[in-house]
């Protein structure tokens, strides 16, 4: 069976038919495409130098109902501590966007580009496709159909257990990589982790063409994606049937992102902000399938590996399980 | 369906009768009584000086509402008051008076939870459907938003509630406490030259905190009573900051933080109405402030006046009604009151959407 993934998961609104700011300059309107709008910033797709390098510019309006001196420092504040986190997760490995270029008096920060899907919209190609193990069967990845009993694992082609858990186990890493540097993301949530998508195979030329194919690609990808950051549907053209087989693979690098909420970690506070981190991560999981669960399990698996502290933080996760991410207070 | 509704969680004693005429026509308020517990400038009402003053209005109150509301005992189908949240012996003490009310006139009783009438009666008042809500008053700070029968919280203080913080800096600069202090600080911010004072903005995700704010604020409030903090740039023959300067600055500083985690809140849900409920939510410059959100988010604020803002009984009453036609009541031996209840706590068995 082929669950519908989207009704599972709780839908972040976007509508693109907002009005999009005025942006400073150098910036148009003209040669930007919106690839999400949250609370606090638009996020833009445009270029960089030459028309083909492709940046994200993350622009953070100013606020008509704060102080106009509360606002200034808020966005410098912001900026800044986005940028800087990035650069220095960097620095020590941490897959993230690298920082291209900052302007806090005008609220702009310009970052590379991650060619790729959103986990979220990964996991929810991958539900479709039918390849989730469900009380321990594994269906076959066509449309789903007459997966009931058959005890066998799929394990070669796109969406084979063994390749999404080799998925899992690379997002376990990357996050555990993150924390070890006491960095904390602060909405780690699937939207917000990246597969990036391995450079194309010079030899292999697709079937349909190869001088269409690349406008073709790059359509795919940032509709899809901006599907994906919206918590929208995928566009009509369901792109998992006739699509080469590269796109549906689970190959590539897992890139982190929007650390607009991160945060360095207090020695009393690391444990438990880590703890949330994976937390919230659980329950994106948790939104997206309810068969994503024992995905999850893989992806603590590999944290746990990973460095010293997470066994104390695999603790912690339990406690906050329990009491969900907020305590119980009065009031 | 008419209920009374006795509320007493904090310094404020309400009590109100409501009647739910059928289940599709809007409810009819017949009476809104209230009388609160005002302490002397630069102290706070102590739980149990207010539970005494609650003790000394509810039988006057009582009487006076059921006169008002011009129904006969008889009419009356339910007692509902408040289980909680609040402070311990206030809400002792009203709940006492309920079930006094409920074995004397052989009424059933409904306990409920205080987050909830405010949001019900918010609801009912201004017509909106599925608003998230923000929930400001001197001992709650939550975003709310509806899903699956309960009303969940999706950002909160992390430690002191944001009218508590208000009321805390009105005490150190000695601000009366009458009507109420936050009342005294909006219109002392209203006189400031618009000086922005720097004081910590304490956003986390989508929780805040305003004991940070609070700290600093009551520093810098010591220094301006001594005359002695002078605007940032001028020197030392620079402009004095004046007490007003002070009270708009943390309006300012700690407004913006709430507009900031409601926003967030709102873009998360998807939704485009926000209601302000709450005795904090009869501030004009936050009611201004979340305007101006909204308004760029293509959306609506709806806001309710001090009669319903502010604690009262019709609200208990409202939220109780509303409880007890879903068929639930609550047993004289579980009729406790609790200091800590969730709003997410309560099943929302009245909403089906």
């Amino acid at each position: 069976m082929a669950l519908p993934a989207a009704s599972q998961t709780a839908s972040p609104s976007t509508t693109t038919t907002q009005p999009s700011h005025i942006l400073p300059a150098p910036f148009t309107n003209s040669q930007l495409e919106l690839l999400t709008q949250g609370a606090e910033a638009l996020v833009y797709r445009t270029h960089f130098l030459t028309p083909n390098t492709p940046v994200v510019l993350k622009y953070r309006p100013p606020k008509p109902y704060r102080h106009p001196i509360l606002d200034k420092r808020l966005t410098k504040l912001r900026i800044l501590a986005e940028a800087r986190v990035l650069v220095r997760v960097r620095k020590e490995g941490v897959p993230v966007p690298a920082v291209l270029g900052g302007d806090w008096d005008n609220g702009w920060l310009m970052m590379e580009f991650v060619e790729g899907k959103t986990v979220r919209r990964v996991l929810d190609e991958w539900v479709e496709r039918g390849a989730f193990k469900e009380e321990r069967s594994a269906s076959i990845p066509e449309e789903g159909e007459g997966d009931n009993d058959a005890g066998k694992q799929n394990q070669g082609g796109g969406g084979g257990d063994g390749e999404i858990l080799d998925l899992m186990r690379r997002i376990g890493r990357a996050v555990a990589k993150l924390h070890d540097l006491a960095v904390c993301h602060g909405d780690l949530t699937t939207s917000n982790l990246m597969l990036r998508a391995p450079p194309p195979p010079k030899e292999e030329a697709s079937p349909e063409g190869s001088s269409q194919k690349p406008l073709a690609g790059r359509q795919t990808v940032s509709t899809m994606r901006e599907a994906a950051m919206s918590g929208e549907e995928p566009p009509v053209a369901a792109p998992s049937k006739v699509e080469p087989a590269r796109d549906s693979s689970l190959a590539g690098d897992i890139v982190l992102i929007d650390f607009g909420l991160a945060a360095q970690a207090t020695k009393q506070s690391q444990d438990e902000d880590r703890a949330v981190d994976l937390y919230v991560l659980e329950r994106a999981f948790a939104a997206t399938h309810p068969s994503a669960e024992y995905l999850f399990q893989e992806v603590l698996k590999a944290y746990g590996e990973s460095f010293s502290d997470a066994k104390r933080v695999l603790k912690r996760l339990a406690d906050v399980r329990l009491r969900g991410r907020k305590r119980s207070m009065i009031g | 369906m008419i209920a009374l509704g006795l509320e007493g969680s904090a310094n404020k004693i309400g009590i109100g009768l409501i009647s739910h005429p059928s289940p599709t026509s809007p409810p009819i308020v017949l009476s809104n009584l209230r009388h609160t517990y005002i302490s002397p400038p630069g102290t706070g009402f102590l739980p149990k000086d207010t539970a005494i003053h609650h003790r000394a209005w509810v039988v006057r109150l009582v009487k006076q509402a059921v006169r008002q509301a011009g129904v006969r005992i008889a009419d009356i189908d339910v007692i509902c008051y408040t289980r909680g949240p609040g402070m311990g012996p206030p809400l002792q003490s009203v709940a006492l008076a309920a079930r006094t009310l409920a074995l004397l006139w052989g009424k059933p009783l409904v306990g409920v939870n205080h987050c909830v009438g405010h949001i019900e009666m918010g609801r009912a008042i201004t017509h909106a459907s599925n608003p998230v809500v923000l929930y400001v008053s001197g001992g709650n700070t939550q975003v709310i938003a509806y899903s699956a029968n309960r009303y969940r919280i999706f950002g909160e203080t992390l430690d002191i509630a944001i009218g508590n913080c208000i009321d805390r800096f009105a005490r150190t600069l000695m601000i009366p406490n009458d009507p109420f202090p936050g009342y005294n600080v909006e219109q002392f911010a209203k006189r400031g030259s618009g000086y922005l004072v720097d004081l910590p903005y304490t956003v986390k995700g989508m929780d805040c905190s305003f004991s940070g704010p609070l700290a600093a604020a009551d520093i810098l409030a010591r220094e301006v009573v001594e005359g002695r903090l002078r605007k940032e740039g001028e020197g030392e023959e620079g402009e004095l900051v004046t007490r007003e300067d002070m009270c708009f600055s943390l309006q300012e500083t700690i407004f913006a933080m709430l507009i900031e985690i409601t926003e967030r809140a709102m873009a998360h849900v998807g939704s485009t109405q926000v209601l302000v409920v709450g005795g904090v939510g009869s501030n004009e410059r936050l009611q201004q402030m979340m305007g101006l959100m909204a308004r760029d988010r293509g959306g609506t604020v709806f806001a309710t006046d001090e009669r319903f803002c502010i604690d009262n009984g019709i609200m208990i009453a409202h939220a109780g009604l509303l409880e007890y036609g879903t068929g639930v009541t609550t047993k004289i031996e579980d009729s406790d009151v609790t200091q800590r209840f969730r709003t997410d706590e309560v099943y929302v068995g009245w909403r089906d959407d």
